[in-house]
């Protein structure tokens, strides 16, 4: 029981994190389906940014309290990202937005190689340590642990998220970014500058993906140049599962990726120890005598199962959790 | 023809997919205050028209709004310029609520007393739409959406009103009643341009016409005078 509440405590924070950036990719996908595989390159830029100013900050004689150089690193990060999502849709995107789909989705990737070796240049081809400045007090629920940092993310999550819905469906620009993503030239026929609305959806994708590579330097303790390539991938995953085009469905698929993948990593072990399987028990019981293990598969399989999610969805509901189409647009 | 000088003017407008050409250099022209229809056959190039009035297709020609030009403006200034298109098969927005639709239509308008005028005189020439303000407008029947269309494109205040066929699709009943709408609607002063198949109702609205075929103008007079002109009634009024 306390592994579960644990699993399900790790698993709500990663989740939190993927449904951020799962929202980058809907957004933009929503609006002019494109699948923008830079996205999670994005995420990695704001993890880098962060640890530069804080790093930076940090090092000084008479350093800012933790919190306030926290924040800074924050503060830095989503104008970054933001600029580079930005520039990214001006200078990669726009130019091809009526060229035929592949274009795009190649130059995507080739912005996303881009992105990454321009960190590489920038920063460092090592995995650097991300400053722990903060103090990260430990709880305990249930017998499990839950750390500030993990409270932290996911409170923080929620409220971006809550955030992110008011302004979608409460005010005038968000109402006419919806109806882009419904049909574009009837939108610029009410007045809509489509070109506005697509700038507006990159950086505010960016702004989710800045913050979110914050959370995952502080809560990893680790960033990376090519940290933006698997979590980009499985936060696409989550967008998919949860209905691309669909926000509440990255959200959704965000957090139910992060729980799948956390309680399979928490449990893989257990299922495939041999030791514990009735019909091998006696195969190899001298060497679950020896070790009191035999496990086939650890939990560094954790990764799998994002993509056997993903597969499962493709097959059995294409459209996603909460997607209602599936047919493209012509 | 109009004594008052026309809000739209067209002069020697071009048209075309790619190769193909689909409006070959037409020309006409609609006053202020006046309801104009474009009647045609299917393909004769009347939603082509259109559409390049509206610049959601590259065009080439004279194309004056207001005494202004319209053919280096981009869609969604037009707008705000006073010319509204409620397009062909109507374009609501299906996964936004009535509201939302009506919003849209006064997305270019920043004075909140006159939308909500706007809105009251909207739901009380549709209220229908009243009832359904909360609803998502793709849960509407094919009427309704039409009447949204038309009430979404009244919240921009246009002083020229295109309309692409409002009556396609619809059952008779609805068709009449859509038609009843926009009689009222040109009667409270709006400029109207018509685009339709159904050239009796057209011309039922409307005090001129012009005949399209293949990409051309072929006839334009009054409406009383294209109703009783044989080859209108043979080609367009099934006589
Ligand atoms: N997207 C398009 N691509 C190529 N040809 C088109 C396209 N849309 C319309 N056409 C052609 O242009 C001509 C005029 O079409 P249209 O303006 O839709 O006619 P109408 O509205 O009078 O029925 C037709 O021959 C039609 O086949
Ligand atoms: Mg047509």
């Amino acid at each position: 029981m306390e592994i579960f509440i644990q699993q399900i405590i790790n698993g709500l924070t990663t989740g939190s994190v993927y449904a951020l950036v799962a929202l980058g990719y809907t957004m933009v996908y929503g609006v002019i389906q494109l699948i923008n595989f830079a996205h999670g390159e994005v995420v990695m830029i704001g993890a880098m940014v962060a640890f530069s100013v804080i790093t930076a900050l940090a090092g000084t004689a008479a350093p800012l309290p933790p919190a306030a150089i926290l924040l800074a690193g924050v503060a830095a990060a989503i104008p970054a990202c933001m600029a580079i999502g930005y520039l990214l849709e001006r200078i990669a995107y726009r130019p091809l937005r009526h060229a035929p789909r592949l274009a795009p989705l190649i130059t995507a990737i080739g912005m996303s190689i881009i992105l990454q070796h321009l960190a590489l240049l920038v920063w460092s081809r090592n995995p650097m340590a991300f400053p722990q400045i903060v103090d990260n007090p430990v709880f305990t629920i249930g017998g499990a642990a839950i750390t500030g940092v993990q409270i932290a993310i996911i409170l923080l999550s929620v409220v971006l998220m809550a955030a992110l819905t008011w302004f979608v469906y409460r005010t005038r620009f968000g109402i006419a970014i919806r109806a882009t993503a419904e049909n574009v030239h009837v939108a610029s026929l009410m007045g809509v500058d489509a070109n506005r609305v697509i700038a507006a959806t990159f950086v505010i994708a960016a702004a989710l993906a800045a913050v979110a590579g914050v959370m995952v330097g502080t809560y990893y303790g680790i960033t990376h140049y090519t940290m933006g390539f698997m979590l980009g991938l499985k936060a696409f995953s989550a967008a998919v599962l949860g209905g691309i085009g669909n926000l509440a469905g990255a959200m959704l698929g965000g957090i139910l990726l992060g729980l799948v993948e956390a309680l399979g990593a928490g449990y893989i072990g257990d299922l495939t120890d041999i030791c514990k399987w009735p019909l091998m028990k006696e195969a190899v019981a001298e060497r679950c005598a020896a070790d009191g293990h035999l496990i086939l598969m650890g939990s560094n399989y954790q990764d799998v199962f994002a993509f056997l999610v993903l597969i499962a969805v493709l097959v059995f509901r294409p459209s996603g959790l909460l997607g209602e189409r599936v047919s493209e647009r012509a | 023809m109009s004594a008052s000088a026309p809000i739209l003017e067209v002069r020697d407008l071009h048209v075309s997919y790619g190769s193909i050409a689909a409006v070959k250099g037409i020309s006409f022209e609609v006053a202020t205050g006046e309801t104009v229809c474009l009647i045609g056959a299917n393909g004769a190039g009347k939603t082509t028209t259109l559409k390049a009035l509206a610049r959601l297709l590259p065009a080439h020609g004279t194309l004056h709004f207001d005494g202004h030009s319209l053919l280096h403006r981009p869609a969604h200034e037009l707008i705000g310029a006073g010319m509204t298109l409620v397009p062909e098969g109507r374009g609501i927005f299906a996964r936004l609520t009535v509201a939302e639709n009506l919003d849209m239509g006064a997305y270019c308008r920043s004075d909140r007393a006159g939308i909500d005028a706007d809105r009251d005189r909207v739901f009380g020439l549709l209220p229908r739409l009243k009832e359904r303000a909360r609803q998502v407008a793709g849960t509407l029947s094919g009427g309704e959406q039409q009447m949204l269309a038309i009430g979404r494109a009244l919240m921009s205040r246009p002083r020229l009103l295109l309309l692409d066929e409002p009556s396609m699709g619809l059952a008779p009943m609805m068709v009449q009643k859509v038609f009843e709408v926009i009689r009222s609607v040109a009667a409270q002063g709006v400029t109207i341009l018509l685009v339709e198949q159904n050239a009796r109702l057209a011309l039922s609205v409307a005090s001129r016409g012009y005949v399209m075929e293949s990409g051309g103008i072929t006839l334009s007079d009054s409406a009383p005078a294209l109703l009783a002109n044989p080859g209108v009634r043979e080609a367009y009024l099934g006589e």
